[in-house]
């Protein structure tokens, strides 16, 4: 990792070399293209990173990549080279030596851990298929707007996890009575030493669930770099936030960890819905936790032009873990619904896909798709509202013209 | 000039090309250049020495625009920058960042 010296030369040797771009007028030469996001001051450039195909680039430093949202129609697994990247500090590692990273299990534990890579590798593996999202996609749709990254819907992705549950390494280190949270380091950290490092907690009892797990493999390759290289927490169900990158320091505590990351930062309205009245301050709140169920149609674009007759709606669903119940599809604006059908079940914490063959009359048409999860759970038709942007699941509209 | 520029399109090629992990470890990249700059203006300096030690230029481009997200908004975020984040600018600094902010932004 950079010392914070390299750092900065690297940032004087960027802006110096953006001062002579700006020189001839464009700096926009780096981006492949640009798109525009369906909200005001949307425009963004395509850009290329190492292991990526063109992604939706939100930041440059630290990075922060969406998925361009035509992926989601190709199948239930988001590509390795188009998941969304999202970091909150610049003291990113640009090289890691497999084999001499170690992770650290510490704290509260009767044998503290060092373990290689290789080690962790020889540990019996499990895999699960599971949905991370990022607190704040969709944001950019929020109304009033909030501050934040702007994000559209393509901060999500859905890949087959490959690594260690949480709840082996813990047994191995033996936690001691007391322990109350666990804590989760990465490599990644800030610029300047007063900037609060990115630190996560999860209650003792959900670390050893046997779910939360440590992954080093995804979609049957290693982590993309940007996605967390060597090795990743991965918490089915939860907000990405918690899905700590280049792993390295776990440590079980007897108290309830007070980092910013979690005290102050990622933070909901303590309330059912998770929401406030549009423009007003939550009375209190609590971390954010578990995902909202949402739906979305795929196939078809916003403003598309269809022929009218026979056509085919398709897309993809997913929740906090109970699992999709029922994906039902409207196109007269949310009067009458029909059930989808469901696509393979790759388990709880997946994408679900969805399938439903239909009549479009010629005219135009609003789309609409509402999921149910296994806990009864459903999206709202109107979008709730909360200061920071997060839990967004409206139901979706799509408004086409049939000819 | 040109030859910086020369340097710099080596960088993204080989950035682009990804990773390098031939037979040595440990496996190394780069990130492609900045694709935003900021704006020019009036204490463009002053923006430029106190943010873009963290954070690049998009993060302030991408926010929110229209008349709620001016003054107001951008002290917000600024005071967020150096109370929370330990962003080590000067008091005399934070009008200026601010003015700048809402006029072009």
């Amino acid at each position: 990792m950079l010392d914070r010296r390299e750092m900065m030369k690297r940032v004087g040797a960027g802006l110096a070399a953006l001062g002579t771009t700006t020189a001839f007028g464009s700096v926009k030469g780096f981006a492949l293209d640009t798109v525009t996001m369906p909200f005001d001051n949307g425009e963004r450039p395509l850009v290329r990173y190492p292991q990526k195909r063109p992604m939706i680039g939100l930041t440059s430093r630290p990075p922060q990549l969406e998925t361009p949202f035509s992926i989601f129609n190709d199948g239930a697994l988001t590509p390795n080279n188009a998941f969304f990247v999202r970091y909150h500090l610049s003291d990113i590692p640009y090289s890691v030596d497999p084999d001499t990273f170690t992770l650290e299990i510490k704290g509260k534990v009767d044998r503290p851990l060092k373990l290689s890579l290789k080690e962790i590798r020889k540990l019996p593996a499990t895999e699960l298929v599971a949905v991370n999202q990022c607190s704040g996609n969709s944001r950019g749709f929020s109304n009033p707007r909030v501050a934040g990254g702007q994000l559209g819907n393509g901060a999500m992705g859905n890949a087959r996890w490959r690594g260690v549950p949480l709840k082996t390494l813990l047994e191995r280190a033996g936690v001691q009575q007391g322990a109350r949270q666990v804590t989760f380091n990465g490599m990644d950290g800030p610029v300047s030493d007063k900037t609060p490092d990115f630190v996560k907690a999860l209650d003792i009892d959900h670390a050893r669930d046997g779910e939360v797990m440590l992954a080093y493999g995804m979609n049957g390759e290693d982590l993309p770099l940007l996605n967390g290289f060597p090795l990743r927490l991965i918490v089915p169900g939860y907000y990405g936030t918690y899905w700590v990158k280049h792993l390295n320091e776990i440590t079980v505590i007897d108290s309830v960890f007070d980092g910013f990351w979690m005290k102050s930062a990622y933070r909901i309205p303590d309330t059912p819905c998770g929401c406030v009245e549009p423009g007003t301050a939550p009375k209190a709140t609590i971390p954010i936790n578990r995902f909202t169920v949402r739906s979305f149609i795929t196939n078809v674009t916003d403003g598309a032009k269809l022929k009218a007759g026979k056509t085919t709606l398709k897309g993809i669903a997913f929740d906090g873990g109970k699992g999709i119940k029922e994906v039902a599809v409207s196109i007269d604006g949310g009067k009458n619904w029909t059930p989808a059908r469901l696509g393979k079940d790759l388990g709880k914490y997946s994408f679900r896909e969805w399938k439903l063959p239909l009549k479009l009359a010629a005219g135009s048409a609003e789309l609409k798709v509402r999921a149910t999860g296994n806990g009864g759970e459903t999206q709202p038709m109107e979008p709730l509202w909360n200061p920071a942007g997060y839990l967004r699941n409206v139901v979706e509209t799509v408004r086409v013209t049939a000819a | 000039m040109r030859q910086s520029i020369l340097l710099m399109l080596t960088a993204v090629a080989i950035g682009g090309a990804g990773v390098m992990n031939s037979a040595a470890k440990p496996i190394s990249y780069m990130l492609p250049d900045e694709t935003a700059a900021f704006k020019p203006g009036t204490n463009l300096d002053v923006v430029q020495n106190n943010c873009t030690g963290c954070h690049s230029a998009d993060y302030i481009q991408t926010q929110p625009r229209g008349e709620k997200f001016k003054k107001d908004f951008w002290l917000a975020e600024v005071t967020k920058m150096i109370k929370t984040y330990g962003a080590p600018i000067e008091d005399a600094d934070v009008p200026k960042i601010v003015d700048y902010l809402s006029a072009n932004y």
